[in-house]
């Protein structure tokens, strides 16, 4: 571990707030091309949303900048598959993607002409097709999507991996926590000042406490885990009626998403809430999420449960995450807004970070993220 | 199925008995629940026989028989594994769910073995000694056997004793407690005459059984379950000859409950006034919850809050000088039992720490706190949630356990929301 | 006297005491409760129902907590 420097020598190139999956992917990223980074986490790394996130990495689509940005990132996820530890406990599980009627089909096939078109592989399973490919799902359901790429990872151990380097070469402080950011000037919580090249703000949802000039909402989300189920689901499986829960900006929602843990456990999911920011859990809420896993697989009635619990998602109004300088403090650039894709895009963001401090061009349009945008659309809501 | 209570009581060892008689008796209508099909909690538990040793029987018998008298509606098996909402608690009984709703809630759920790490625990036939005599009152032939005792408390002797009468040749009863504390402790015991009289007539009983002070187990060896132990004996390594080694290190309370219906705890205890009310309204809490003290504390505060919570709060309180005397009792305990620090010492790096997962030694070291721990390396995410490796870790390593989550035991995933399975 | 009943352990008839509990039949029939996530076999430890290493499958049960469980003729016992 390094020391903090203050005053007028700034020894870091770049210092990072927060060790999320998003600040730990920022520091990992800038540290392997050679900058001098440090990284400033309040309480332990990947202790957040990070902590509490289902860890699908997953292409989606509600908008092309999301898919250009879930492609990229399941990219460079591949890229890292080697190094990581069996403790990260990633699994190409793909994805399902289920259609309970001709409707629902439709969607599948407009989501296989995308995404094949795109060069993610994919295939359209009919019903019979799909219940092979999952039997404990309820019959008879009208197919689904299955995306192949996609695969599921422990992101807090993925988070503490990132920074293994990052501690070695630059700096790693858990237990610190930042009070103010001022140009490029940081103040800690004990009144430590430290002034640093560059700053990037990854502090999830507390991120808009630290930097004025946007706005961003928790959404609360529950899930719950059970005991080891070794075979009784090999895909992560999603309702095709997740995006509508996912993408509505108002209601509470709930949708039917199961992921097949490393260890034989089923990870259940998902809700969605605004406006409540206690971290107790819903009795409610759960109903409806099991009431909606056991609609589409009874089976999941049967296992045994062994905790629940909630997590908050960083959500900001077009529901794409901020990605760059910014507007008030050039020096600053957020990393945050991920709301619940923010394993997945950690890896797009810390690419586009790096590639914005280097100066280089990205393999993706970097504008649909950029925290400018916000100022533009509070100017026309 | 949903049933409305005045008082509710949950746990039927000594401290819920008590306060279910005395609430009952008040003219209340009381149910009382208990995860385990026999009543009697850990140290009255009847199951197939009915009389056991000397005066324990004698209060066991006299409130078995005021519980029989009562009205007090029983459900034995059930265990409580929620809290959806103020005033409800959510049991369950196999794919069977009972929503439970109370004016007032009486917390009794007692302790636990304290289990420590070290080589070799994890073989069959190496239990908790207050789990091996539990599981020889549930039906478990011992007669013959050659059983090591140890750990460290009054349960231990206990414990020789009882598997002694059932047949077992108890080879070593190890107390890694100094003699000189040991000492006090009977010095301690003079102002307290029942204790005192308890510690003579188990002194009696216990003769012949051999007592290895300042002794602890270091590795439990054995193919496929256990065959040897091995010991520190006073500094010196003995091995012995064992079928069963039997160690446990005093009592943890159990505060999942307390903690999830959110009432406030001072260090690991729930804190509770005089009245064993805790910091949430009609919340009481009786027995080992609030620190362990035995049986006669439970006894004293099971009455106190089961009064209590019916309203009579005069009754109880001519019950309150007898509750300090047993409070003194607890602190008498845990000065002489208190853990030999080289105890931490006791797990190799490669040795499990937490059984659910098979988290190592080497796996939770290093880490700074124990949600850090857990989040890195499973410990305490299994299905215990805890509460075995959680303990360990809080001597181990000085890390305080965190705020709990429901379910507080795991349940059917439809059970959560009180639905059979076969119903989806 | 005591009155004794079979249960089936991995399908092997097993005598218990009327009024064991399930976890108790598992030691008589020598077998381990379960096989730990590295394989190795437990026995039950705490006899209270907080530790866990007593699951087996009862009735078709996974998971089941067997020293909370009182045997019943002929159940259907199978380690884990
Ligand atoms: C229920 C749920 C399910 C999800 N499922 C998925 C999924 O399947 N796939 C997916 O891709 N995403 C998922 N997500 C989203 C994902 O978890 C988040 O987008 C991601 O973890 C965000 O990471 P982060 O690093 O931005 O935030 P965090 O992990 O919250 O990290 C921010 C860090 O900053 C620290 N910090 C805050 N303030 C300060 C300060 N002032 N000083 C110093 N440090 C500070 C915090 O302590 C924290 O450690 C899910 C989220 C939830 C809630
Ligand atoms: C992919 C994945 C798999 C997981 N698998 C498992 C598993 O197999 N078993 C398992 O047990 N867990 C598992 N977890 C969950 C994990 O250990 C934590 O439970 C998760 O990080 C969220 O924890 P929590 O909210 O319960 O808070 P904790 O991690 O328990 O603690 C977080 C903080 O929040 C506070 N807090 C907790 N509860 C409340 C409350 N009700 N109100 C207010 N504050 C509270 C605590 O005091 C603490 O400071 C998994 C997590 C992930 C991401």
């Amino acid at each position: 571990m390094g020391h903090l420097v203050t005053g007028q020598g700034s020894t870091y190139d770049v210092v990072v707030v927060g060790a999320g999956i998003v600040g730990a992917a920022c520091a990992h990223f800038l540290t392997r091309e050679g900058l001098r980074v440090a990284v400033l986490e309040k309480g332990i790394v990947g202790g957040g949303a990070t902590a509490a996130g289902m860890g699908h990495l997953v292409a989606m689509d509600d908008s092309p900048a999301q898919l250009a940005l879930t492609k990229l990132s399941l990219q460079l996820w591949r890229g890292l598959l080697e190094e990581l530890p069996a403790s990260a406990e990633y699994r190409e599980t793909g994805t399902l993607w289920i259609a309970t009627d001709e409707e629902e089909m439709a969607e599948v096939r407009r989501k296989y002409g995308l995404y094949s078109s795109m060069g993610l592989a994919c295939e359209v399973l009919d019903g019979e097709a799909l219940a092979k490919a999952e039997s404990e799902l309820r019959r008879p359901l009208a197919g689904a999507l299955r995306v192949l790429g996609d695969g599921v990872v422990y992101p807090p151990v993925v988070a503490q991996f990132l920074l293994r380097e990052v501690a070695e070469r630059g700096a790693l402080f858990t237990g610190r926590s930042v009070s103010s950011i001022e140009g490029n000037v940081i103040t800690l919580g004990d009144g430590t000042r430290i002034s640093t090249g560059y700053v990037v703000n990854a502090a999830g949802c507390s991120a808009v406490d630290l930097t004025s000039g946007f706005v961003m909402r928790k959404r609360k989300g529950h899930l719950i885990i059970t005991d080891r189920y070794p075979g009784f689901l090999r895909h992560q499986v999603v309702e095709l009626g997740y995006l509508k829960s996912a993408h509505s900006v108002t209601a509470d929602s709930v949708a039917f998403n199961l992921q097949p843990r490393a260890t034989g456990q089923i990870l259940i999911g998902s809700s969605r809430q605004y406006e409540d920011e206690g971290a107790a859990v819903d009795d409610d809420i759960v109903r409806k999420m099991v009431e909606r896993a056991c609609a589409y697989m009874p089976g999941v009635a049967r296992l045994s449960a062994l905790r629940i619990w909630t997590g908050f998602r960083a959500a900001t109004p077009d529901k794409l995450p901020l990605i760059g300088p910014s507007p008030g403090n050039p020096k600053v650039l957020l990393a945050t807004g991920h709301e619940g894709l923010g394993i997945t895009t950690s890896m797009a963001t810390a690419q586009l970070i790096t590639d914005m401090l280097l100066g280089r061009s990205s393999p993706i349009a970097r504008e649909p993220y950029l925290p400018s945008r916000m100022n533009y659309e509070a100017a026309h809501a | 199925m949903t049933r409305s209570f005045d008082v509710l009581v949950v746990g039927a060892g000594p401290a819920g008995i008590a306060a279910a008689v005395c609430a009952a008796d008040e003219g209340r209508e009381v149910a009382i629940v208990d995860e385990n099909p026999h009543p009697g909690g850990q140290i009255w538990r009847i199951g197939r026989e009915n009389t056991e040793h000397g005066k324990v029987v004698g209060d066991a018998e006299v409130w078995m028989r005021r519980l029989d008298r009562t009205s007090v509606q029983s459900f034995l098996g059930w265990h409580i594994f929620d809290a959806p909402a103020p005033k409800v608690l959510r049991a369950a009984w196999g794919p069977e769910v009972a929503e439970l709703h109370f004016k007032s809630l009486i917390i009794a759920t007692g302790a636990r073995e304290r289990l420590l790490p070290f080589p070799g625990w994890t073989l069959p036939n190496v239990l908790g000694a207050g789990g091996l005599q539990a599981l020889v009152k549930a039906g478990l032939p011992i007669r013959g056997k050659r059983v090591v005792v140890a750990g460290t408390g009054p349960l231990l002797i206990a414990v020789a004793v009882y598997l002694r009468q059932k047949g077992a040749d108890v080879v070593a009863l190890c107390e890694q407690a100094s003699t000189s504390n040991l000492l006090k402790f009977g010095i301690g015991l003079l102002g307290q005459p029942t204790k005192l009289a308890d510690a003579v007539r188990f002194g009696w009983q216990s003769r012949g059984i051999p007592l290895r002070t300042s002794c602890w187990p270091t590795a439990a060896l054995g193919r496929d379950k256990l065959e040897r132990v091995a010991l520190n004996d006073n500094g010196r390594a003995v091995e012995i000859e064992a079928d069963y080694l039997a160690c446990g290190f005093h009592l943890v309370p159990n505060c999942q409950l307390v903690s999830l219906v959110g009432c406030v705890l001072d260090g690991s205890y729930v804190r509770v006034d005089e009245f064993q009310q805790t910091t949430v309204a009609d919340v009481f809490s009786a027995g080992e919850t609030t620190g362990v003290g035995g049986v006669e504390a439970a006894l004293v505060e099971g009455q106190i809050a089961g009064l209590t919570a019916a309203g009579a709060r005069q009754k109880a309180a001519s019950l309150l000088k007898e509750r300090n005397a047993t409070r003194r009792f607890t602190r008498l305990l845990d000065r002489t039992y208190a853990l030999n620090p080289d105890l931490r010492r006791l797990p190799a790096s490669d040795t499990i720490v937490c059984r659910c997962e098979d988290v190592s030694m080497k796996a939770v070291q290093g880490n700074a706190s124990w949600r850090e721990a857990k989040l890195q390396s499973r410990v305490g995410m299994g299905a215990c949630q805890g509460r075995i490796c959680g303990a360990a870790c809080e001597f181990l390593f000085g890390w305080g356990m965190e705020s709990v989550r429901p379910p507080i035991q795991p349940v059917p995933v439809g059970s959560l929301i009180g639905t059979r399975a076969e119903n989806f | 006297m005591p009155e004794f009943i079979l249960v089936l352990v991995n399908e092997v008839p097993v005598r218990v005491e009327r009024g064991s509990t399930v976890a108790v039949a598992l030691f008589v029939a020598g077998v381990p409760a379960r096989r730990s996530v590295n394989g190795s076999p437990r026995s039950p430890v705490c006899g209270m129902g907080v530790c866990m290493e007593c699951r087996a499958e009862v009735d078709g049960v996974l998971h089941s907590r067997t020293c909370q469980i009182v045997c019943e003729p002929n159940m259907q016992v199978r380690t884990q």
